[in-house]
């Protein structure tokens, strides 16, 4: 990438992009965070597709509480990281595990039922669509700005030409 | 990205672009956690209110100890699911699971019968008067660590010895004849719905319990129900208000479901013992049809009001404990299964209690009355919820409850008038599988609930409702203790049931007389044998 010469508008675009996923993890993380009483089970109980009973395993009574807590915390991780740039390749990563269990309970396979969905999807759905996206932000230069990293990346640089 | 950048310290504009996520990040923060307080604020404040306790059934007790003999006395369709719930599959039914879950792996039954807890009983007898079924029950059971044998009769059973308890599962008829038989010889009885076929056997069965040491139970499944103490806590808790009227509604609209069984190719007056079946039912040669599809005729069944209005009465008489209407009117026909049942396919039975209370807010004098209306088809399958109706508020009542504020409610005035509550959404929501739930649920949860498949989740799996009742029956009998469906609900679902079908073959008002504990006579009738007469209508 070091020799690509990125346009402001091109930096700007992909900034956004990561900005937006974590402005819409973060959201996710903190209205669960503040409410006690969601858990994830009723989600994972209804699941539908191939890996069904690993999702009903999971939501049973032993298992639902750390479930619920290492889906608030993984929101919350994502979020923060994406937006104010900390790890951005590494959150980039989780986030994506994290959609790719969602999708997989609820996959937008035909025959099975669409539920929640507002609207319609054959095999890609805005979780998927959501992972694309985040493996963008995991192979291009999105830290421009709006990014501690930008700083930390800097001090290093810096390091390396003095 | 900052390689170009030669200068060893960071510069104000470096730090501003660092640091510029963070505002946004806060906001969003801020903006999360007060809208999720906000709804928090609002939701106790509601709940606050209403006071509910969502409260799960106690376990039933320990099932160690020696094991309990149990005797199967008709092993017919439902007959077989008893067994099944007790941990007694036949062979049949095992390799037809096997072969469905190769064909389909998401099909639980199979696995959720393994998983089975086991209720540490041995089916030692068995006793159908079709040779197939008997001959079914033998080869499926006799194992190593099983016995069963054969009985003609159910009075060769109770003699032998060999039972401690019996599961009655024959035809309507035959259910008060072997339980009160079985309760005089003390050995403990699980008896399906209805009770009882006519009014004075329902009096005896009463009298036989009473004087017996074992432990009678109806086979009232619903009452397993992991919602209803919590229904029971609404209406304690006067959150409905004075209830003036319950729908209950039952919906089918398939052969199956209109009792249109498989008549089994080896039926024949050499596999079947005729009169055993007929017992004291109209003499009547052997027929196919009235065996196979018993429930078709008033000879052998209990029409819908019997058959399946007695599931949603005794579920609504487990939460509000109102016993035996006062007066019963009941109307209907045949209008979809013409094929020469004499049992109506459309029944609404009217039940009404003048004088039942569920308590009140408003001002003395309106808080009394009530009727419950059991509406049925046999030709639509539409899903009516059971609704009760109160001043204050309404209740869809099931597996999964729901609460909605009547929007002229006088103990919710207040709230209503700060707009507080949206009268189309529950506000108080109850699924045993998600947890409690609440007016301000999200549109997820509210959506996964309305589906109602998670009710039958404990701890996570599925259990089969029939296999919990079992399970409580067993535990009386082992560790003592009233049965939640005993011969108190079972006596009051009797006479109920027959005040119904009374009502529908008269095409009159029955009445209750409550002091006299008897259903008020009417002139120029045996009660008993309009109950029996095997005609549509008998007036």
């Amino acid at each position: 990438m070091k020799n690509v010469k990125y346009t402001k508008w091109q930096l700007f675009s992909l900034v956004l992009l990561r900005v937006f996923i974590g402005w819409h993890f973060l959201y996710e993380g903190v209205i669960k965070l503040y409410n006690p009483s969601w858990t994830a089970k009723s989600y994972l109980l209804t699941s539908q597709g191939f890996m069904k009973s690993f999702y009903v395993w999971m939501a049973g009574d032993s298992f639902i509480s750390v479930v619920d807590t290492i889906m608030v915390a993984g929101l919350l991780v994502v979020g923060v990281g994406l937006m104010a740039g900390i790890m951005t390749r590494w959150v980039a990563v989780a986030g994506s595990i994290i959609l790719l269990l969602l999708y997989l309970a609820h996959p937008a396979l035909p025959g099975l039922s669409s539920g929640l969905s507002a609207g319609n999807y054959w095999l890609i759905n805005n979780n998927l669509i959501e992972i694309a996206a985040l493996m963008v932000i995991y192979q291009f230069p999105v830290s421009y700005y709006f990014s501690l990293e930008f700083i930390f990346k800097k001090e290093k640089s810096t390091e390396q030409t003095v | 990205m900052s390689d170009n950048k030669s200068s060893w310290k960071w510069s104000r504009r470096d730090i501003l672009k660092g640091l510029s996520g963070i505002p946004f990040l806060g906001t969003v923060w801020w903006a999360g956690a007060s809208f999720s307080k906000n709804i928090q604020k609002e939701k106790s404040k509601i709940l606050e209110s209403l006071n509910i306790d969502a409260v799960l059934p106690p376990p039933t007790g320990s099932m160690s100890g020696d094991p309990v003999r149990v005797g199967i006395i008709g092993f017919g369709i439902r007959g077989n699911q008893l067994c099944r719930a007790l941990g007694f599959a036949t062979k049949s039914w095992l390799s037809d699971m096997k072969e469905s879950v190769s064909a389909n792996p998401q099909d639980t039954r199979l696995n959720e019968f393994l998983d089975q807890e086991n209720l540490n009983v041995k089916l030692t007898a068995v006793s159908d008067v079709f040779d197939v079924q008997a001959e079914i029950a033998l080869d499926s059971f006799n194992t190593d660590t099983n016995q069963i044998r054969r009985y003609r009769t159910y009075e060769e059973m109770l003699d032998s010895g060999n039972v401690d308890a019996v599961i009655i599962a024959t035809p309507d008829h035959w259910h008060a004849p072997i339980a009160i038989a079985a309760l005089h010889a003390d050995v403990h009885v699980y008896v399906e719905k209805p009770m009882t076929h006519n009014i004075t056997e329902t009096y005896a069965l009463r009298e036989a319990t009473l004087n017996s040491k074992a432990v009678l139970m109806l086979g009232h499944q619903h009452r397993q129900t992991q919602s209803f103490l919590t229904a029971q806590d609404i209406i304690n808790k006067n959150v409905l208000g004075h209830v003036s009227l319950i729908q209950a509604n039952t919906n089918r609209n398939s052969d199956n479901g209109a009792w249109q069984y498989h008549i089994h190719e080896k039926a024949s007056p050499q596999t079947i013992d005729w009169n055993l079946f007929l017992g004291n039912a109209p003499n009547v040669s052997f027929n196919k049809e009235h065996f196979f599809r018993w429930r078709k005729w008033w000879a052998y069944g209990s029409g819908l009001s019997g058959d399946l209005m007695t599931h949603d009465y005794d579920r609504i008489n487990c939460v509000l404990n109102m016993g035996i209407p006062k007066s019963v009117i009941t109307s209907g026909g045949i209008y979809t299964h013409r094929d020469g049942r004499n049992v109506p396919d459309v029944m609404q039975i009217n039940m009404d209690y003048p004088d039942f209370s569920t308590g009140s807010t408003q001002e003395q004098g309106k808080e009394k009355g009530m009727t419950l209306v059991y509406s049925a088809t046999l030709g639509n399958q539409y899903d009516r919820n059971t609704i009760l109706m109160g001043h204050d508020g309404t209740m869809h009542l099931g597996n999964r409850l729901a609460v909605y504020i009547d929007p002229r409610s006088t103990r919710f005035a207040d709230l209503l008038e700060d707009n507080n509550i949206d009268v189309s959404v529950p506000v108080y929501e109850y699924d045993p599988a998600a947890g409690e739930l609440d007016g301000i649920t999200s549109a997820t949860s509210r959506y996964f609930a309305n589906k109602g498949l998670l009710w039958t989740y404990r701890d996570g799996k599925r259990v089969d409702s029939t296999f919990l009742h079992l399970r409580e029956w067993l535990s009386c009998i082992r560790n003592g203790g009233k049965p939640s469906c005993g011969i108190k609900e079972g006596f009051e679902e009797a006479i109920t049931a027959h005040m119904g079908s009374l009502s529908y073959k008269l095409g009159r008002r029955i009445e209750w007389d409550a002091g006299k504990e008897e259903i008020v006579s009417v002139p120029g009738y045996d009660l008993d044998e309009v109950l029996l007469a095997n005609v549509e209508r008998v007036a």
